[in-house]
């Protein structure tokens, strides 16, 4: 159905079209601006922030300090991803293949944390992985008892357990955001392993590959939009993770968002923050446009 | 003990291998056990979440009674309440007028309207932060009119998904449907009041769940546009974590759970579970 000229509807166009262009104009765009003309800007006294079209907020920004930050960040970012797609493909190759009957309540169990609220689910985890929790309790239990067990069998026990510091250091960022992405990649694989002809799985099998060999040559190069999908939809929010970090990192866990927070509230440089800001879209950015060459060249081949 | 018996299987039942079944247990136990524990936390007589000390319901009364966390509540969900109108209004606009019209810069307006989805939470967080204080928008308005710049900015990250989920669900409507309305003396606006929103009905749903529970769940957002009297909940939560967490937070984030769990209910009880599954992705 070919869609209509906007001139020979004017009434109907102007009914649907004026508010959400408006908005989008006014509270996104304008903002948006904003950060970007102060992103050229300097402090002058206390509030005050002349533009200058100065480049020296992004000057500062790419120096060794920051840029190490964003990279630290990118590579959390990335093990977090990485992490998701280890333990979430088999789940999701679970839902797929599930009984009839069990299928909408594993569905649902994947789904439930994903609408559960996000500061009471890090909230929790921190219960659990404190340094008195439960993570902690059942890992000195393991070691109780592997130590039993080698003075049951004539050995030196092992020497008594001293909890782990689990959480505030850059353990408890990984596995915090690993929590709280893993539905996010789960949910786009599930839907691209749904899809797929399961004929194809069984030819394969009937033709002599291993379950193994399968797997590789032919569920996941057929999966994988949705590995991509899955893959964009995790790591673009762990990039930009400000929660996680903040209230399960160290001193030294803190990711590129803690660093732009601090400009905006204590350190009160909105320049810098600004600047900050905008190179952390531009990642965004390279990393969307990646996908879209890769889709590109997959349609060529 | 079915579930640890091994049966002989077809080459496609992979969910009945051993480790198959492991490996989503251990999943399942990874994602569930923290909530459980703090639910459970919610019952124990102590004031620090630690050690079991026994049961008790006192802190539901103690969370009944904290005047902090009820304005917080009221606060989030009179937020998500009207950046749920708002977002369903405007995100279905924007969906039409993608789905039907053909006008000059039309991608580059598509892609726009959906950055809000991509643009990272702190970025959008910040620039509402200097937005508002530039425009000097006015402060200490009394309620619910103090809660106008929270609302505005979760109206413009929720929308975009209401216009994702109603287009996809645009695609399936047959236009001549509509013709035949208007052929029969219908005018434009009957014609999309009696025949195109029906269709679209089902995705209108699942739109204002998707906003209602995305603008609830915002943390950093609102983080940045809450001036003092305006916390939401998750605000307040932060707050208290950082400074030490009293057992009556555990209680109200338990009922926070349960009302989670029976949104989610409603919702599937309309759709379907794989319906919803795939709203995000």
């Amino acid at each position: 159905m070919a869609e209509q000229d906007w001139k020979q509807q004017k009434r109907p166009f102007a009914a649907v079209a004026t508010v959400p262009l408006f908005w989008t104009l006014i509270f996104f765009l304008i903002p948006m601006g904003f950060v970007w003309f102060y992103s050229f800007g300097r402090n002058v006294g206390l509030t005050e922030i002349d533009i200058v079209g100065t480049l020296d907020n992004y000057k500062r920004a790419t120096e060794w300090l920051y840029l190490g930050i964003f990279l630290k960040s990118l590579a959390v970012a990335a093990l977090v991803t990485l992490i998701c797609l280890i333990v979430g493909f088999p789940v999701a190759m679970a839902i797929t293949f599930a009984s009839e009957k069990w299928r909408p309540w594993l569905l649902l169990g994947i789904m439930l944390p994903f609408w559960t609220n996000l500061l009471i689910r890090t909230y929790a985890l921190m219960i659990v992985m404190g340094q008195q929790g439960y993570a902690n309790s059942g890992l000195g239990a393991l070691w109780n008892g592997a130590s039993w067990l080698k003075t049951l069998v004539g050995l030196q026990p092992l020497s008594t357990w001293e909890p782990l510091p689990l959480l505030y250091n850059n353990f408890a960022v990984v596995v915090g955001l690993v929590y709280v992405h893993l539905p996010f990649m789960v949910l786009p694989l599930y839907s691209a392993l749904d899809r797929l002809d399961k004929s194809l799985i069984e030819a394969s099998l009937d033709l002599g590959a291993g379950h193994l060999k399968t797997l590789f040559k032919v569920v996941v190069p057929l999966a994988a939009p949705g590995i991509i999908a899955g893959v964009m939809i995790t790591l673009i929010p762990a990039l930009g993770a400000y929660l996680t970090p903040d209230l399960m990192g160290g001193t030294d866990s803190q990711m590129i968002a803690n660093v732009i927070e601090r400009q905006f509230k204590r350190a009160n440089d909105w320049p810098f923050g600004a600047a900050l800001s905008f190179l952390l879209i531009y990642v965004m950015f390279a990393l969307i446009a990646m996908q879209g060459l890769r889709k590109k060249t997959g349609e060529v081949r | 003990m079915a579930l640890f018996t091994r049966t002989v299987r077809a080459p496609l039942e992979y969910s009945k291998s051993l480790w198959m079944r492991g490996w989503v247990t251990m999943v399942m136990l990874f994602l569930y056990i923290p909530l459980f524990v703090l639910m459970a936390f919610s019952f124990n007589d102590s004031k620090r979440n630690v050690v079991w000390r026994g049961f008790t319901t006192k802190y539901y009364g103690v969370a009944w009674e904290n005047d902090q966390l009820w304005n917080a509540m009221m606060n989030s969900l009179t937020i998500a309440f009207f950046a749920t109108i708002f977002s369903l209004v405007i995100g279905s606009m924007a969906a039409v007028m993608l789905w039907r019209f053909r006008f000059p810069l039309k991608s580059a307006v598509d892609g726009t309207m959906s950055l809000p989805i991509i643009v990272p939470e702190i970025c959008l967080g910040v620039a509402f932060l200097v937005f508002f204080s530039t425009v000097g928008w006015p402060t200490g308005l009394g309620w619910p009119f103090n809660l106008g710049a929270i609302i505005i900015a979760h109206v413009t990250f929720c929308f975009p998904f209401v216009t994702m989920v109603v287009r996809a669900r645009l695609a399936t409507f047959n236009r001549e449907q509509e013709e035949a309305a208007k052929d029969l003396g219908a005018g434009e606006w009957q014609a999309f009041r009696d025949v195109l929103i029906p269709h679209i009905k089902p995705a209108l749903v699942s739109g204002a769940l998707l906003a209602f529970t995305l603008s609830l769940d915002d943390f950093v957002i609102t983080f940045f546009t809450s001036t003092p009297g305006t916390d939401t909940f998750p605000v307040l939560v932060y707050s208290l974590v950082k400074r030490g967490v009293t057992p009556d937070v555990n209680a109200a984030s338990t009922i926070l759970i349960l009302f989670t769990v029976l949104l989610t209910a409603i919702a599937l009880k309309l759709q379907g579970a794989k319906a919803l599954a795939s709203t995000h992705s």
